[in-house]
């Protein structure tokens, strides 16, 4: 007797659900054990809400949950290799891009290495403070021997918030000129975003080989190109109507009009996107130590997986150092952007 | 006065909403601005405008707030597309023109003027003033001495290369004004353009536009909801309220014959004798005879302010008028007076004594 046989036997299913009955299907624990309670009353408050499981107990032809589990699985996997013949050719530049970065950054001797990323600092920042800070930074990772793995992450990072500034600004743009296209990509963007990150990794595991760079160089894009995409969207259609009324009224065309007026005066957001952008890149790459991707994460992993405390607090420091410098430098671009820019 | 017609608009009808044309046929029947809206749900903007706009004129453009002035001036060069009538700029009908021609003609034979400046923050001064150029495919070397050229004669000569945030408004105004005069377009368009300054300012800019306009003979439309500032720069004058024109006429015309309450209680206001000028009171000659009793001679550009300190306040003088050193006219100061007094006092001059 299961609780739920009153509902089929009322709506007349009860032969329809009999006919479906198989006898030996597989019970679940569950199952078993509520089997030995069998026969006596449930009390009342323990009136089980009517679950696939629930309902299957009374009428055998429910499904159980872990068939629709199944069901998703088989799903996924059907579809999979069709996924992964498109998939994989159309990003594999991205493995050999991640591939050439991480050789770069490794080969490249450190007393090269630092002239290089004080100029970068120095390009985008103009501040000689802070390229002495950067400097101290890394020279202390070096110092500590942790200079490979910065480096390695480091690598990935900017090949990662690259990628996603080339695709995710011109997504923004698109979004910004019809409201259309805006209401189909928010909810896409809301789910990127909502998404816990291990989440991400369990299908791409499927359809990639682990050992593949574009692995995780795909689920750190996916979830850091959220912010440029909408901070994007938002200052295109934040720049004042007045600006672009004049803009019309001088007959301008569409393009005169993005790469003249919308772009410029939306830069501000734009950097304050990729901002965020690369540090939920940072955020990602530890994680996607996972499923193999170099630097700091995996020492952080070394010390989860192996209760190395030092290792994994001391990496965890060095995270913590590359995020100051890499947010540092960013707002500091976006600073003088805005400097030169106020209203 | 005698130039040829530059801008004619014809029955424009402006209705904002879902179903314009729909609202429109309402309209023509007879329904009220309040009533469309409170019936239909619709706005309108403008109904059956009809203005000739001269060449080298300024035409003035005047209204409360909300009776459709920027719609209006907007027409002009489509930024808002009508809802039925006709546009025509030098005789050409506008509202056919495709894409294209449309974009020459904003291009090259208007530029406007913003009552927000409407400069773009990351570009210097001279790069703004030069933008219409820009706009063209004009070279930089090319666009930034034209407008060096042009912020010279504004007088912003020295901030080339300053950046808009670095101006204060009125200097921000006045690259605005270089950006319309780079274009080199002989139409001018002003929303509100100096509404934002302050009075000074304002006065300097209203100064700075006549001293240019004596140069240039642009066509002008200059909107303001200031009379003050509408009588001093109008060569011609047109009334907007709730979305149809009261009266259009020569500014000096309209405030010696309103023909609407409306207008009335607006020139009530204003210091007549500043304004009104000796040509609009006086008797012409017309071949009769100079009196003997004449005080002395006044120019027919006057204003009545000038004429009555010369007087000394005595009504009992007369004066010929001159145009160009040759009598045209008699003043009498009998007249003069009665023009000082308009048909309706203002009830706010009348609470205040
Ligand atoms: N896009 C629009 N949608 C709906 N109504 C509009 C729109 N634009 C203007 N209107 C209406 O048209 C009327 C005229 O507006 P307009 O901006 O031309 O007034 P204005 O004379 O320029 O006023 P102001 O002095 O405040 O600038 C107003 O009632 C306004 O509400
Ligand atoms: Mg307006």
């Amino acid at each position: 007797m299961a609780t739920y046989d009153f509902l089929f036997d009322g709506l007349g299913l009860r032969d329809w659900c009999d006919a479906g009955k198989t006898g030996d299907a597989p019970q679940s624990m569950a199952n078993l054990l509520a089997k030995g309670g069998a026969g006596k009353d449930t009390p009342w408050w323990e009136f089980p809400f009517p679950s696939l499981d629930a309902l299957n107990e009374a009428c055998a032809r429910i499904v159980q949950s872990r068939d629709m589990t199944k069901a998703v699985e088989d799903g996924f996997l059907a579809i999979k290799d069709v996924l992964r013949f498109v998939l994989d050719p159309m990003t594999q530049p991205l493995s050999w891009i991640l591939d050439f970065a991480l050789l770069v950054f490794e080969a490249a001797p450190w007393w090269v290495m630092f002239p290089i990323l004080m100029a970068v600092v120095y390009l985008a920042t103009k501040s000689v403070r802070l390229i002495g800070f950067v400097t101290a930074c890394i020279a202390f990772l070096a110092f500590i021997d942790h200079y490979g793995f910065a480096m390695q992450t480091l690598a990935i990072i900017f090949v990662c918030a690259f990628l996603c500034v080339l695709f995710g600004v011109p997504i923004g743009i698109a979004m910004s000129r019809s409201d259309r296209m805006q209401r189909m990509t928010i909810p896409v963007l809301d789910m990127l975003q909502t998404l816990p990150p291990f989440v991400y990794l369990i299908p791409l595991i499927f359809l990639f080989s682990v050992t593949e760079p574009k692995l995780y160089g795909i689920a750190i894009i996916l979830y850091a190109i959220v912010p440029v995409i909408r901070l994007t969207d938002l200052g295109i259609r934040l720049v004042d109507r007045d600006v672009i009324e004049a803009a019309d009224s001088f007959g301008m065309t569409d393009r005169q009009k993005l790469f003249g007026v919308q772009i410029p005066l939306a830069l501000p957001n734009i950097m304050a996107g990729v901002n965020q952008t690369i540090m939920m890149s940072l955020a990602m790459v530890v994680i996607a130590s996972l499923v193999s991707a170099p630097g700091l994460g995996v020492l952080v992993l070394r010390g989860i997986r192996n209760l190395e405390l030092g290792v994994g607090l001391i990496s965890g420091l060095g995270i913590v150092l590359l995020a100051i410098v890499l947010d540092r430098v960013t707002k500091a671009a976006l600073d003088r952007v805005n400097a030169a820019r106020k209203v | 006065m005698t130039g040829t017609v530059k801008i004619a608009i014809r029955s424009l009808y402006k209705i904002f909403g879902h179903d314009p044309q729909a609202a429109l046929k309402h309209v023509q029947g007879g329904v009220s601005k309040t009533d469309l809206l409170e019936q239909y749900g619709h706005v309108l903007g403008l109904q059956d405008i009809n203005v000739e706009m001269r060449e080298s004129d300024i035409t003035v453009i005047m209204g409360l707030s909300g009776s459709g002035k920027s719609t209006l001036i907007r027409h002009l060069n489509r930024l808002i597309e009508p809802t039925s009538g006709q546009v025509e700029v030098d005789g050409e009908d506008v509202l056919a023109y495709g894409e294209q021609r449309l974009r020459t003609l904003r291009r090259e034979s208007m530029s406007m003027v913003f009552q927000k400046f409407a400069l773009l923050p990351h570009r210097t001064v001279a790069e703004n003033a030069g933008t219409t150029l820009q706009v063209r495919g004009v070279r930089q070397r090319d666009y930034l001495k034209d407008a060096w050229k042009w912020l010279e004669r504004v007088g912003l000569g020295g901030y080339e290369n300053h950046y808009p945030h670095q101006l204060s408004g009125g200097m921000q105004q006045r690259v605005g004004i270089a950006r319309a005069l780079t274009s080199n377009s002989p139409i001018m368009l002003m929303d509100e353009a100096f509404s934002a300054l302050d009075p000074l300012i304002r006065t300097d800019m209203q100064d700075l536009l006549l001293e240019l306009q004596k140069e240039l003979h642009k066509t002008i439309v200059f909107i303001t909801h200031d009379l003050d500032e509408a009588l001093k720069l109008a060569d011609r004058l047109v009334i907007l309220k709730d979305g149809y024109i009261v009266q259009q006429d020569e500014p000096q015309h309209i405030l010696l014959n309103p023909n609407d309450p409306y207008i009335e209680d607006f020139v009530s206001d204003i210091n007549r004798a500043r304004v009104l000028r000796v040509r609009s009171i006086m008797t012409p000659l017309n071949g009769g005879d100079l009196p003997d009793d004449a005080q002395g001679e006044v120019d027919i550009n006057d204003t009545l302010e000038d004429t009555i300190a010369r007087s000394g306040g005595d009504t009992s003088h007369s004066y010929v008028v001159t145009r160009e050193g040759t009598p045209v006219g008699v003043l009498e100061m009998t007249n003069l007076v009665k023009a000082l007094v308009p048909r309706v006092a203002s009830e706010a001059g009348a609470r205040k004594y």
